[in-house]
Parts: structure tokens; C-alpha cells; sequence
């Protein structure tokens, strides 16, 4: 059988990001599936160590925009951590608040992307103008859109006054009613089951093998989230890890489609029991020792590595993000599949490259 | 580090790793660092029930360490980021990008060793013109 090699991007109508895939096609379905990266690596870390400590949490904030605010604070928490810091009560649930804000507009950003995959162009601009109220909703709360730079070592920066609480309740219970209402196409709907049940499946064995992370994980029946782990204020809230076990295409849609009601919960949650207090605790001195320091973003497991020796500059910040660990599992998936479900599989994994490369 | 850390030496890290696979660790990734002059320092992080442990490998820059990705193939990605960044080699990986999986073929110095630079194969370093050093830089 004559052997074709068909580069799939970096520039291609499904991808967000530029991710090179060599594929390896007979006929119509794929043999090897070889992925390439490079197109926006940084050099973050490297940058990392010729900044000031508190001014890495500016630089780690741009690792990736749509969850900045989750690099932010995995990176103020592991400083905490060296430097015995607590941060206040009230700071720890505000930021439990805007990580699951940031969640959820990340999450509807791929459902929308992922819709577009398959052509349901209706569908994704419907989860897009949902979006918005998050973003919206991020601004006002925030001050920006994207990237909220609320964190700071010892707490975060702003604080949220009851008239933005109730504002804010009455916006999710808004966004919640629509994402119900999307939800019936979204997980019944004929052409999308089509397109995406059966495919691309990975095992809960496979899983656990490629070391894979966050929804595309627990999609595959792995009850693993590091919410579990009760960082910021999820202990103090109640969460149960959003668990599918088919491990297709289908699954992982699923698992994040029920991760935005959850995160919407979560929220709720927290807001009824956020206390009045400082959001702040003051820092002195510099950090020295290591730590490792893992929080959830909404692709799964982010892990930093934090080495610091007593300077202005730390020693070493490695930076392990969610699409990383998830890479290899295309390379599992993509072989035996037909050419036509490729945008399908690559999307289902909500592929970050920025994140990967730094 | 709160989390346990065990010293390995290169010779026995494979086997080190297959048995966390065996006890049903989860790969999480590896770190390097540059320890001091012609050495580094890589930790290998693994999971299981949200505990971390974590392997500490003192590998010296100029010898190949074995790989681990015969025992998880999750691991090739991160190996070859090293091998980029770090300038090590590593024996035996199973997709192994030449240390061009961010940068190009030309780029000869390895962005995080402050120390030492890898080395150029004796056949590169006869192709380039007399003025260009064996860091690419053009620097002595």
C-alpha cells in the first residue's frame, strides 16, 4: 500500500496554536502520527531566573493567557510554601473564585473550538457569545478580560465588594441557564454524536501509561483532580472530581461540558462562604529551599518546581503544563483513525501550545 | 521538599523507575538543573493517590543518561526538551528529536547550562569556518 506523509499545520483552520503534525496516511487512515513543536517557544524559564521573585509572577502570567490567573497563583503558592507564607482566608477563597471563573471561560472556549472541529459553526458561536459574560464578568471584577494579574505572593490584589457578589450570582445563574440550554445539542445532538463518540478512545489502562492529566484523563475513568489536593479554599467547599469512563472524543466533551456547571457550584459556594478580612499577608525577606507546588487548570495538572537560594533570583522554576503531559497521548490515538476525525482527536485533548513550549 | 526524595545513581535509575511503575506510579515529568560545573542535577517526578515522589539523579554533563521512556513512553517529550535546553543525551530514547524539538539544527549552545556548552560531533566542527568556536557563538 503506497505510504503518504501530510503535514498537518501549524497553520490550520482547527488549531488556535501552531502544532505541527506529521502523518503518515494509507489511503484514507493514519499510520504514525509524529508531532512537531517550536513555533512559540519563549524561553520563559530561562527569563524567569534574570527577574525579581515577585516579578515572575508578571512573567509566569504569560505563559498562557486563558489561564493566567491559574499559573499566577500555582506559582504564589509554591513561594508561600518556601517562605512559610500563609495567605489570608478571605484572599484564599477569591482566589478559588477567579480560578473557577477562569475554568469556565476556558472550558467554553474549547467547547466552542471543539464544535467548530466538526463544523458546527452555530453551535460554536453560541458557546462564544456565552463566553463573553464571563469575560464580562472578569473585567468587572477584575479589571481585565484575560490576563487578571490578581495574585501576589502573600494573597492577591483586589477584593470583591457585596454589590459585585450579587452581581455576580445573578450573572452565573444567567450563564448557567444557557449552557443548560446548549446542553441538550451539545450531548444529544445526532451529527455530534457522530462525529465524536467511538473516536479516538483511550483506555483507563492507556491513560494511566501516557501519564495523561485533567479532563482528557478523567474522561478514561481516572478519578484524579488536584482540587483534591485542597489548595486555596477547595477544602473548605464541596467537590466531587466530573468523572466519564468511555475515553472518546465524546467523553472528554462531556467531562468539560459538566465541569462548567460544576465550576458555577464551586463559585457559588465559595461566595456564600467567603468571610470579611485582609486579602493580604506582607512579605519579607527571600525565599530559600524548594518545592514542588501542583494546582488543577482547566486542561488538568499544572506542576512548578520552585529552587530558590536566599537571592532576588530564583535558582530554578520549571514549568510542567497539562498539554504537555497530554502530547503523547496523539501519538497513541491518532494511528488507526481516519484522516477526516484528525481535527476532531487533536482538538479533543484542548491542545495549549503556548503552555507546552513556554 | 515535603515530598519523599531518593538518591539513584545513573546505573540503577531504569530499574528504580520500573519498579514505581510496578508499585503503580503515575509519570508526572522530570526537572533539570544545572548542579555545578560538568554536572546536573535531574529529578523524576511520579504520582500516585495525589502523593508525589521523586527521584534525584546526579548525572555528569557529558555522559549520556539511560532513558526511561522504555518504561514510560510518556517521558520522550520531556527527554528531548532536556536535550535541547541542557545540552545531555539520553541512551536509548525512543522518539528522539537530534535536539531539534525547539530549536534548530544549527543552534549549537545549550540555553540553560551556565557551565559548559554540548559538544559539537567532530564532523560539524570541520565544516565551520575558522572564525566560528565550537559554542556556534563566535566567541572564544
Amino acid at each position: 500500500m503506497l505510504k503518504t506523509v501530510i503535514p498537518f499545520g501549524p497553520q490550520h483552520p482547527v488549531l488556535p496554536e501552531p502544532l505541527h503534525l506529521k502523518l503518515t496516511v494509507e489511503e484514507e487512515v493514519i499510520t504514525e502520527a509524529i508531532p512537531a513543536l517550536g513555533f512559540v517557544h519563549r524561553g520563559l524559564e530561562l527569563l524567569a531566573h534574570s527577574r525579581d521573585f515577585h516579578q515572575v509572577t508578571q512573567v509566569v502570567e504569560r505563559v498562557c493567557g486563558i489561564c493566567s490567573m491559574i499559573h499566577a497563583m500555582c506559582y504564589c503558592q509554591g513561594i508561600e510554601a518556601i517562605m512559610e507564607i500563609e495567605a489570608p482566608p478571605r484572599a484564599k477563597f477569591l482566589r478559588t473564585i477567579w480560578s473557577e471563573v477562569h475554568r469556565i471561560q476556558s472550558h467554553l472556549l474549547w467547547l466552542g473550538l471543539f464544535a467548530d472541529s466538526f463544523g458546527f459553526e452555530s453551535l460554536f458561536m453560541q458557546l462564544w457569545k456565552i463566553r463573553e459574560k464571563i469575560l464580562d464578568l472578569n473585567e468587572a471584577t477584575t479589571g481585565n478580560r484575560i490576563i487578571v494579574s490578581v495574585n501576589v505572593i502573600g494573597g492577591v490584589r483586589r477584593d470583591l465588594n457585596p454589590e459585585q457578589i450579587s452581581w455576580m450570582l445573578a450573572e452565573l445563574a444567567q450563564v448557567e441557564l444557557e449552557i443548560n440550554r446548549l446542553g441538550s445539542t451539545l450531548l444529544t445532538d445526532y451529527t455530534v454524536k457522530k462525529r465524536t463518540a467511538g473516536k479516538g478512545v483511550i483506555t483507563k489502562a492507556q491513560a494511566f501509561e501516557l501519564g495523561l492529566v485533567g479532563p482528557t484523563l478523567r474522561a478514561s475513568g481516572v478519578c484524579q483532580d488536584m482540587r483534591m489536593l485542597g489548595y486555596a479554599a477547595f477544602d473548605q467547599i464541596d467537590f466531587e472530581p466530573a468523572v466519564e469512563t468511555e475515553g472518546d472524543c465524546y467523553a472528554r466533551s462531556k467531562v468539560r461540558y459538566r465541569e462548567v456547571l460544576q465550576s458555577i457550584g464551586l463559585i457559588r459556594q465559595a461566595l456564600s462562604r467567603i468571610a470579611p478580612g485582609e486579602i493580604r499577608t506582607k512579605v519579607k525577606g527571600r525565599p530559600e529551599g524548594e518545592t514542588v507546588c501542583r494546582v488543577e487548570q482547566p486542561r488538568g495538572e499544572l506542576l512548578y518546581y520552585i529552587k530558590a537560594d536566599g537571592t532576588k533570583n530564583l535558582e530554578r522554576l520549571r514549568i510542567r503544563t497539562p498539554t504537555f503531559a497530554n502530547i503523547p497521548a496523539l501519538l497513541r490515538i491518532l494511528p488507526g483513525m481516519w484522516l477526516s476525525d484528525v481535527p476532531v482527536a487533536v482538538l479533543s485533548i484542548d491542545p495549549c501550545i503556548s503552555c507546552t513550549e513556554r | 521538599m515535603r515530598d519523599e526524595v531518593i538518591s539513584v545513581s545513573p546505573d540503577n535509575l531504569v530499574a528504580a523507575v520500573a519498579k514505581l511503575k510496578v508499585e503503580g506510579y503515575r509519570f508526572v515529568t522530570l526537572t533539570c538543573m544545572q548542579a555545578d560545573e560538568g554536572t546536573v542535577v535531574i529529578l523524576y517526578h511520579f504520582d500516585k493517590d495525589l502523593v508525589l515522589k521523586h527521584l534525584r539523579v546526579h548525572v555528569p554533563a557529558d555522559d549520556p543518561l539511560p532513558s526511561i521512556t522504555p518504561v514510560y513512553f510518556a517521558a520522550f517529550l520531556v527527554e528531548n526538551e532536556i536535550q535541547d535546553l541542557f545540552g545531555l543525551r539520553f541512551s536509548g530514547l525512543t522518539v528522539d528529536y537530534e535536539r531539534t524539538l525547539y530549536l534548530d539544527g544549527e543552534v549549537k549552545v545549550t540555553p540553560f547550562c551556565r557551565y559548559t556548552v554540548a559538544k559539537m560531533q567532530s564532523d560539524e566542527a570541520k565544516s565551520l569556518p575558522a572564525s566560528v568556536d565550537s559554542n556556534g557563538t563566535g566567541e572564544s
